[in-house]
């Protein structure tokens, strides 16, 4: 693994190895909730505090979680969370935890959570880890506010609620609905497969470095 | 308690709300072991297997464990689901080797796998009893096999097709799934 400095920690997980869109983690909850941008929010706010939460306290405890069993520790840890963060939206946000239902639960069982545990937090100090939680978390809520907003503003017409084409505006329905969830990521990633190309069909010019994925 | 019939949440867990195509779990698998027809077989098997036996073992927890304790609720179940995971690895390693390397790490992986922990969350929040439990995680099972296979056959018939570069890799793989869930939504009139 190279050496890397703590603001290549934070800035790596927003963009160049974004867990959605480049990483492919945390699939289910980027397609099943990003039907409105409000949902998309709500979602990453409680992924992040989440993730934020589990990687600073693994990290300070990496040293007493024995090997053999470090990833139900992990879990548990990230179980205890996700329980704080269900309670704290039925409390504060009652009506975007009932529109969000199951999924706040399912934050558990999202990989891109135990992945940064496994791949950072268990191996570096708290400060790096912090940075890095934080880095992801917003590479994580950019690509679902992305997703929110695509959908929201074919398959409704409104942006945050806000009207945007007038009442003239025929929905595209199917973008809300499952189908779109797909299809919207898919095009997402077609895109991005598209620029990528031509990047690479421009003569390079000073190659920026890279980061290494740490495995 | 849920009064609707068996049959109908057979149905609705297999199709109309099918656990790949429509409510997003357990994609990861889907994503990853649907290169093949017969390993997206066996994954889905495996599937329904642990999906049947957390089912069971939801319904347990919530009857004689979680009525006075509901808070602890998703740190019980992820365990459960953890240890009965690794039950399934130690069985599948012990009778089909071969399956086991096929699987690969999508066998442990099970353990984050979406639609595993989100059939006990469904089956709470909806309050099926026993039998109701067990018929919603067939279904459900079934469907994700459903999804893995149908996923697979169209995978390995695009294979040697000339697909434009950009589109190789997930991005097709996210528009072939999104063209199947815009077809299972032809379901969602029935029921």
């Amino acid at each position: 693994m190279k050496k890397t400095t703590p603001s290549q920690d934070f800035v790596r997980g927003i963009w160049k190895e974004n867990a959605v869109l480049i990483q492919m983690l945390g699939l289910c909850p980027a397609l099943a909730v990003t039907n409105t941008v409000k949902n998309a929010l709500a979602m990453s706010a409680a992924t992040f505090f989440v993730l934020c939460c589990s990687s600073v306290l693994i990290s300070t405890f990496k040293r007493l979680i024995p090997k053999e069993v470090r990833i139900s520790s992990y879990i548990l840890v990230i179980a205890t969370f996700v329980t704080l963060a269900d309670m704290i939206l039925q409390a504060y946000a009652p009506v975007q935890h009932k529109e969000l239902g199951a999924f706040i639960a399912l934050i558990v069982v999202n990989c891109m959570i135990l992945g940064r545990q496994e791949a950072f937090s268990s191996k570096n100090n708290v400060f790096r880890s912090l940075l890095d939680a934080i880095g992801v978390g917003i590479g994580f809520t950019i690509a679902l506010v992305m997703m929110g907003g695509f959908r929201e503003i074919l398959g409704v017409g409104t942006f945050f609620d806000i009207s945007l084409f007038g009442p003239n505006f025929e929905p595209w329905v199917s973008r809300v609905l499952p189908a779109g969830g797909f299809l919207t990521l898919g095009f997402i990633l077609l895109a991005m497969g598209y620029f990528e190309q031509r990047k690479k069909a421009k003569p390079p010019k000073v190659e920026a470095e890279t980061v290494e994925v740490s495995s | 308690m849920n009064d609707q019939t068996l049959f109908s949440i057979f149905f609705s867990a297999m199709v109309v709300n099918n656990f790949t195509l429509a409510m997003f779990l357990g994609l990861c698998p889907f994503m990853g072991v649907s290169a093949r027809v017969e390993t997206a077989l066996r994954m889905g098997l495996a599937n329904i297997f642990v999906l049947v036996l957390t089912s069971l073992s939801a319904w347990f927890l919530n009857t004689f464990v979680l009525e006075k304790v509901p808070f602890l609720r998703i740190i019980s179940f992820i365990i459960v689901v953890a240890s009965l995971v690794q039950i399934v690895e130690m069985v599948v390693k012990k009778i089909s080797p071969v399956l086991f390397r096929q699987l690969g790490i999508f066998l442990p992986l099970m353990t984050t796998n979406c639609a595993i922990f989100g059939l006990a969350i469904f089956q709470t929040n909806r309050g099926y009893g026993f039998l109701q439990g067990i018929v919603f995680a067939v279904g459900a099972g079934l469907g994700l096999t459903l999804a893995l296979v149908l996923m697979a056959s169209i995978r390995e018939s695009v294979e040697f097709s000339d697909v434009p570069a950009i589109a190789k890799g997930t991005g097709l793989v996210l528009i072939i799934a999104g063209t199947l869930s815009l077809a299972f939504m032809g379901f969602a009139g029935l029921l």
